[in-house]
């Protein structure tokens, strides 16, 4: 009796804690797709973090940034998994500011490998200002930093419609089902064959959303392939060493006429 | 201490331990008698324990890698979790340990308040305990400003700014504890500095809180006072430190679960946005653990009011040994208390559930009854309880319950080797 009394105890516990962290904002449910980086052995799909460069480069990056994100990161384990080659190219075609040199003069070259990401503004506001006011966040933990994760930047990529009755838009304001409050001041950024792809996918809205999530996802969590990997040799470690606990703490309680 | 006098084998044993007792105090700690009917609820305060070291150790090497400044926090925070050598899993570990932490903490405090463990002789444990976990919040508090999230900023924000509700020097200490005449810089980094200094304070009171509860010994699930050493107890070592390693093995299973699979549910997805003072986010919330309090915090109408509430909702329970009057000590043989006391868990768990939710129409108003339910739980109904209360007959040792009356001489016996065991 007790003991059903405890564990409902905890079920109730884990449904307001699992309750608190979601919120009482009311939301459409997301657009349902299939992410292989969920679950016990999760991993990106290597192409798809590729498209989503792609995408990000060739449409977000021209108002997001990615501040946090280095050229060497497209090449390293875990992520897209450029060649090395590949990465140098993709950073060679970005060109930084640097200096001084040894005349006191401030010079640009092309970006390196270990530069990182060139943003599209020099500050925050001329971001501002070339936005209608909006700034467009940093993509770099962008997935992180919102509710839903990958499936609410999918589905806010894909809600763009007409606003429904009565609602009324001013200029350069956009009606969203999943944005907070429903209205954005970013475009619809994605439509089909906006662009093509290097590997010949067909570049539909939807596939084009799916890979730069993917790709969001990835620069949010750089090491993810490598934190489920870990967990879960460290969680059959720790399964294995407490059945051995287990018998070995019976062994010497059976010494005691007590119950463990 | 029921020690009896022990001298080092060794020659090189003894002359040290003649100058600096430690040979005695590890004898001690090995020897030292246990209740052997101590359940489950009794094995997380060695859980704490690990925690709090857990905590230092990740604590100590995230401090390395990490900037103390409101323009550099943020990004050294990524820069630990991208480019530091695991640390992404010293940072998880370090986050989720807070929450692991409070959730064992919590385990612990209602432990106590069902078996009656802070009833005397035990309440300088008690007090010592309720310290800690005024130290606890604290630091897991000021530690949830480091990352320079939206959420650490206006946290801080709106925390530092219950100080002003003090009539008449309210607005200078604010000033004085911000260093400023906002949430700025100097914040961060007298933040930074106390979250540091706290967790060795924690260290220091547990050893306090460790060698008060080494003068009485533990309470037990029965609540009598029990003859130590004797055959209702059982050396701290092996079997207390196995059955504290069984428990806490299956504690790091549930921790690492978190910091494995879902690293950032506890906590709230507003910190991953850099501290802007011109952008409120839309519901300022703090860490789960804190839940409660907020919501006793917001229940009462008066800002001055709602931070003595607050405080006193914590403070209650330091006179909580002179508040319970019954003589009984565990809820096992308390029918009536026992109901209030699951009544009194769901209390708080509402309260906890309130105060994620916005302070307005029917959350206001279960806050308010929570809250005063809370208060009523402390100062009427367990005055009260322990006079009117019948509570059911006491068994005269742990033995008895365990053996349930009906004679049994293979354990007999096997008491008796125990004992000879001991000896």
């Amino acid at each position: 009796m007790s003991k059903l009394k405890n564990i409902l105890f905890v079920l109730i516990f884990s449904i307001i804690v699992l309750n608190s962290s979601n919120s009482a904002e009311k939301s459409p449910p997301f657009l349902e797709t299939k992410w292989t980086f969920k679950g016990l052995f999760g991993k990106f799909d290597r192409a798809s973090l590729q498209r989503g460069y792609q995408v990000y480069t060739e449409v977000c990056a021209s108002c997001h940034s990615m501040k946090y994100l280095t050229y060497r990161n497209l090449a390293e384990k875990g992520g897209p998994e450029f060649s090395e080659a590949e990465a140098k190219a993709i950073a060679a075609s970005f060109e930084v500011t640097d200096g001084p040199d040894s005349t006191g003069e401030m010079f640009v070259r092309p970006a390196k490998l270990s530069d990182k990401f060139v943003m599209p503004y020099a500050n925050e506001q001329e971001a501002k200002a070339a936005n209608g006011g909006a700034y467009p966040p940093d993509m770099s933990v962008l997935v992180k930093a919102r509710k839903g994760g990958a499936d609410y930047i999918y589905s806010l990529l894909l809600g763009y419609s007409e606003p429904p009755e009565g609602v009324e838009l001013d200029d350069g304001v956009y009606y969203n089902k999943y944005m907070y409050g429903n209205k954005i001041k970013m475009p619809a950024p994605l439509s089909d064959d906006l662009i093509e792809y290097t590997d010949g996918t067909k570049a539909t809205a939807e596939q084009m959303s799916k890979d730069v999530t993917n790709f969001l996802m990835w620069s949010a969590e750089p090491h993810l392939e490598q934190r489920h990997k870990t967990g879960f040799r460290v969680i059959a470690y720790l399964i294995i060493l407490t059945v051995l606990v287990y018998f070995t703490m019976k062994k010497i309680w059976s010494r005691v006429e007590s119950k463990v | 201490m029921s020690d009896h006098e022990y001298t080092p084998s060794s020659k090189f044993g003894k002359w040290f331990n003649d100058r600096l007792p430690l040979l005695t105090l590890a004898n001690h700690l090995t020897d030292y008698p246990t209740p052997k009917n101590l359940n489950y609820w009794w094995t997380f305060g060695g859980i704490l324990t690990f925690c709090l070291i857990t905590q230092i150790v990740t604590g100590l090497v995230l401090a390395m890698h990490y900037i103390a400044h409101a323009d550099m926090a943020f990004s050294s925070v990524e820069h630990i979790m991208r480019d530091v050598n695991y640390g992404w899993l010293l940072r998880y570990v370090h986050a989720n340990g807070a929450s692991m932490f409070f959730l064992a903490v919590y385990i612990h405090i209602f432990r106590s308040l069902f078996y009656g463990s802070y009833k005397s002789p035990r309440e300088i444990i008690w007090i010592l305990g309720i310290i800690i976990y005024l130290l606890m919040m604290a630091a897991a508090f000021m530690g949830y400003v480091l990352p320079w999230g939206q959420m650490s900023f206006w946290g801080a924000t709106v925390i530092t700014n219950l100080f002003s509700a003090i009539p008449l020097v309210g607005e200078s200490i604010t000033t004085w504890l911000w260093g400023g005449y906002s949430v700025d810089n100097p914040t961060l980094t007298r933040f930074f500095t106390l979250h540091y200094l706290i967790p060795f304070l924690i260290l220091g009171l547990v050893v306090l809180h460790i060698w008060a509860l080494h003068v009485p010994g533990n309470n037990n699930p029965v609540g009598i006072d029990i003859k130590k050493p004797s055959k209702d107890t059982v050396p701290f070592h092996p079997y207390i430190v196995i059955k504290d390693a069984f428990a806490l093995l299956m504690f790091c299973i549930v921790f690492a679960l978190f910091v494995f699979y879902q690293p950032n549910i506890l906590g709230h997805a507003d910190n991953y946005i850099e501290a802007d003072p011109l952008v409120t986010p839309a519901h300022i919330v703090p860490e789960w653990y804190l839940l409660p309090f907020y919501a006793i915090l917001r229940s009462v109408p008066d800002k001055l009011m709602g931070v003595v509430a607050m405080l006193s909702a914590i403070l209650i329970l330091a006179a909580l040994p002179w508040l319970d009057t019954s003589k009984v000590r565990s809820a096992v043989f308390r029918p009536l208390f026992r109901q209030f006391y699951w009544i009194l868990v769901a209390d708080v768990l509402i309260l906890g559930y309130v105060g994620a939710m916005p302070a307005e129409g029917l959350y206001l108003l279960i806050a308010r009854v929570a809250t005063a339910y809370y208060f009523a739980h402390f100062l009427i109904i367990l005055p009260v309880l322990g006079w009117k209360e019948k509570t059911t007959p006491l068994p005269l040792s742990i033995t008895e319950p365990v053996l349930g009356g009906s004679p049994n001489l293979a354990a007999a016996r096997s008491d008796e080797k125990i004992e000879k065991t001991i000896k």
